[in-house]
């Protein structure tokens, strides 16, 4: 590399994902005129395989083929979150999804088309116009994919440099305290290495690692997100934690039955039994359907809905069928999702359009064709509605020069996203809010990062090298991944569906005897090529402090709302409308909670109701 | 099928057996392991298992073996491998539908890297020869993009399903990572974008970039097709790229070419 090209202002986000690759173009072609900025972009994989493949059923964005309208996707939003997201932000995001749409589809993403060749939109949970647009069932692969080609082009002009197969490891900061580097690792040479950067965008996704077991990839550890909480980064909302509905088992992960089997007509059943009861909203007790026959228990329940509720409610429903009224599938902890009534009325063909992505992965695993039995599912981790505070008009964090984008931020879902709105909030942040404003802080710091004393770096990379030392000189009894999957397991029974103060508080003591038990591991690699075994160890160590930030933020939260439901706080409480803070005090090594206040400016909260179509304060007419 | 017939379903374990490889250079050897018995286990889950206890059949200390994955549902590409002598993405290789012991080795086309991980690097780069996308002028809200029949559409997204896994490159007797021919996965991404109107205006320089790497090479052996795990459909887009190919030749000759 020239000088001239060191001379440039620099800015490096992690993660390739939507976000990451929506910021990276963003920047690129903000810099195309002057050349004076270049993307680093740092990823554990090739960008092309990052986790947003995993999105499945769409990208919403209101329309005006049905009567719908941005503020109707914006109230929908704030309502499915049950009000805890802050509105300002999300009302940005809903009004410019329209032209987000617009560009993917010039982009070239091979969306699914009507007869007359626009793009087509199918109905997702928690509002009742169809507003998701769609490709197949891979949508969030073609997304990515889109992105992904735009950002090569950048990369081949030379205003991205891509450092795939490279994991970021803690954070640099300057004299002023904005953030100046980054610190990472090639997991091939395992070489730690430091990179002088003007800003710095995290976009690294969510965190299903730390309940062992979750739809989310490998790479989803949550390591920079938490090691630049232990840098002094709040991080909100870590107790929202999304449960999906519908998944299927696995060992080594649970695979996620998008929602839009449900939009695309899919419905969810047990058989009936007759002799047990539920309760509907009237107080009126019920028969749990015909014995002996399906009892699609969404549909009734919630008859505005169906099976298209929030997911939330969906997976508390689901796990009620389950563990209270015991009517699983053969007494298996299983529901059906059955799409095979479409493939019988409207062709294997016309289901293959709509859901083959999904189809394909259940025949694949389970040895079973959904075209023609029903699928078996049971909830699922999925998303993190928490992550890294950012400022609602830049996204900066509270650390200078640090953006969050993405899942890794926290502002847009509330306590429950609704399905499809995730693409669209990674798109939204990396491409309008987190990668310009990196872009303005890059270019109006007075001293470039590279003008500064290479001995910052060198003492960083030291403290990251020594930590990796004595991590690898450890020679004790325990394992590192038998200790994750303890930590997977109590976090998967007692933070997810139905949460209560005493298991939480079992949970936290047990996370930190696992914390101490950390310390008596054996890495079983000593190599110092391609060395897998001691990232994984490292990145046990943050997940160890993120689920402690998960569950403090539960256990102190003493209401339901959203994802977070306790039995004995069922309501929301006016007290908890609030933003959970976390920061990380060094000297207890724990997390201390605090709160904020929430923008409720323009839609004031009200009760959620599924069982029917209500009017909101502000006029917003069909939710 | 199942190797165990006589034993009891707590008894069972399944034998699988690791080509190790410590580095680029050095020599790689065999490593025999073996794993309780579940139902529904695939590749990944025995892999999993041995990172847990990374010892040997006959009890030798080993170490991890190194291996790409990600998605562990079969949209990323990472984790392809050679399984039982097929390549193919080891999350959906299941256990019950493999004959033991399993051999599971890395990629034979692609430089290891260790043990099962290999360097793709060059199906990325492939991508810049071809310039694999849709040149839009910027990001500013121009309005929508231009209109798509449901037919093209269904067209294009066979084509954009492919997730650079590197089976059919495995797969092809005329590719190799170091030179020539290059291969299936960016013949059928050139023919992708040469499908869009906007994609189209570079088809001239992808099909240059195609003739410069070597797209005549094609000895039209189409194991590509039948290993790919997302039914590209790479038979059609070789000769639909042959005809572009046709074009464009008879363009320079007839002088009309850039």
């Amino acid at each position: 590399m020239s000088s001239s090209e060191n001379q440039k202002r620099k800015i490096a986000i992690i993660g390739g994902g939507l976000a990451g690759l929506s910021a990276a173009m963003k920047i690129a072609e903000m810099s195309l005129e002057k050349k004076d900025i270049i993307v680093q972009l740092f990823s554990i994989v090739p960008v092309k395989r990052s986790h947003s493949v995993c999105a499945q059923g769409g990208i919403n964005a209101a329309n005006k083929t049905t009567g719908d309208s941005t503020y109707q996707h914006f109230d929908d939003t704030i309502y499915g979150g049950d009000f805890l997201a802050n509105q300002g932000p999300v009302k940005k995001m809903c009004d410019a999804a329209p032209d987000i749409i617009d560009l993917f589809d010039r982009m070239g993403v091979p969306f699914n088309r009507t007869a007359e060749g626009r793009i087509d939109r199918r109905r997702f949970g928690g509002t009742l116009h169809p507003r998701t647009a769609y490709a197949g069932a891979t949508t969030g692969q073609q997304l990515l994919y889109a992105l992904d080609e735009q950002v090569r082009r950048y990369e081949s002009e030379g205003l991205v440099e891509k450092y795939e197969g490279w994991e970021y490891l803690s954070a640099s900061f300057d004299e002023n305290g904005a953030c100046c580097g980054i610190i990472a690792q090639n997991l091939v040479t395992m070489e730690i290495q430091a990179f002088p950067v003007d800003a710095l965008i995290i976009a690294t996704g969510g965190p299903g690692l730390v309940y062992g077991r979750s739809t989310n990839s490998v790479s989803n550890n949550g390591l920079a997100v938490t090691s630049l909480y232990k840098q002094g980064a709040k991080y909100a909302n870590g107790e929202f934690i999304q449960v999906h509905p519908t998944a299927i088992g696995g060992d080594d992960k649970l695979r996620l039955m998008s929602e839009s089997a449900r939009g695309e007509g899919g419905r969810v059943w047990v058989y009936g039994d007759a002799s047990k009861t539920w309760i509907d909203t009237e107080g009126k007790e019920r028969p749990c359907g015909e014995t002996g026959k399906p009892w699609y228990f969404l549909e009734e329940k919630y008859p505005a809905y169906g099976n298209l509720v929030p997911r939330d409610i969906a997976t508390r429903e689901i796990f009620k069928i389950v563990y209270e009224l015991k009517l699983g599938v053969e007494g298996r902890p299983f529901v059906f999702l059955d799409v095979s009534h479409i493939s019988r009325e409207k062709g294997r063909e016309f289901l293959d359009r709509k859901l083959k992505g999904i189809l394909e992965i259940y025949e694949k695993f389970k040895g079973v064709d959904p075209h023609k039995v029903p699928m078996e599912i049971f909830p699922a981790v999925h998303y993190s509605m928490g992550g890294l505070w950012a400022d609602n008009e830049t996204h900066m964090t509270n650390l200078k020069g640090v953006f969050a984008a993405g899942e890794a931020d926290y502002q847009y879902h509330g306590a429950n996203r609704l399905g499809a709105n995730s693409l669209l909030s990674c798109v939204f942040t990396g491409l309008h809010i987190a990668g310009p404003e990196a872009v303005k802080f890059a270019r109006s710091r007075e001293k470039a990062a590279w003008e500064l004393p290479a001995e910052i770096f060198e003492a960083d990379v030291k403290k990251e090298k020594d930590f990796i030392d004595k991590l690898m000189n450890l020679s004790g009894s325990e394992n590192p991944r038998l200790i994750h999957a303890e930590l997977g397991n109590i976090m998967t029974e007692n933070v997810t569906i139905v949460r209560n103060n005493e298991a939480l508080r079992k949970t936290d003591e047990k996370i930190q005897e696992l914390q101490k038990r950390f310390w008596n591991i054996t890495v079983p690699d000593k190599g110092s090529w391609a060395n897998q075994s001691i990232r994984y160890a490292h990145q046990l160590y943050y997940m160890l402090d993120l689920a402690r930030i998960i569950v403090l933020g539960a256990l102190q939260r003493d209401e339901s709302r959203g994802a977070h439901y306790k039995p004995d706080f069922p309501n929301t409480n006016i007290d908890f409308l609030k933003t959970t803070i976390a920061t990380y005090n060094k000297e207890s090594e724990s997390p201390i909670i605090s709160y904020e206040e929430i923008d409720t400016s323009l839609i004031p909260p009200r009760a959620r109701d599924y069982t029917k179509k209500t009017v909101s304060a502000t006029g917003a007419i069909t939710n | 099928m199942d190797t165990n017939k006589n034993a009891t379903e707590s008894q069972k374990v399944v034998k699988f057996k690791i080509k190790r490889q410590i580095t680029p250079d050095s020599e790689a050897y065999w490593e025999e392991f073996e794993t309780p018995w579940k139902p529904s286990l695939n590749i990944i889950t025995l892999l999993m298992a041995q990172h847990t206890h990374p010892v040997t059949a006959a009890g030798h200390k080993s170490t991890p073996a190194t291996y790409d994955a990600n998605c562990l549902e079969e949209v990323c590409g990472s984790c392809t491998m050679v399984i039982n002598g097929r390549v193919q993405q080891a999350c959906t290789a299941l256990v019950d539908k493999l004959e033991q012991p399993i051999t599971i080795e890395p990629m034979s086309k692609f430089p290891v890297v260790r043990d099962l991980m290999v360097d793709r690097k060059r199906m990325f780069e492939s991508l810049k020869w071809i310039k694999a996308w849709n040149p839009i002028d910027n990001t500013a809200p121009l309005g929508e993009g231009p209109k798509v029949s449901p037919e093209e559409q269904e067209k294009a997204y066979n084509f954009s399903r492919c997730m650079t896994c590197g089976c059919c490159l495995e797969s092809c007797p005329q590719w190799s990572s170091d030179e020539g021919f290059i291969g299936p996965q960016a013949i059928a991404q050139s023919v992708l974008f040469n499908i869009h109107p906007t994609g189209k205006s570079l088809e001239d320089e992808r099909v240059k970039g195609l003739i410069d790497n070597g797209l005549n090479i094609c000895g039209n052996a189409q194991n590509c097709a039948a290993v790919c795990p997302k039914e590209v459909d790479l038979i059609g887009a070789i000769s639909q790229a042959n005809w572009q190919a046709t074009k464009y030749m008879a363009k320079q000759i007839l002088g009309k070419g850039h």
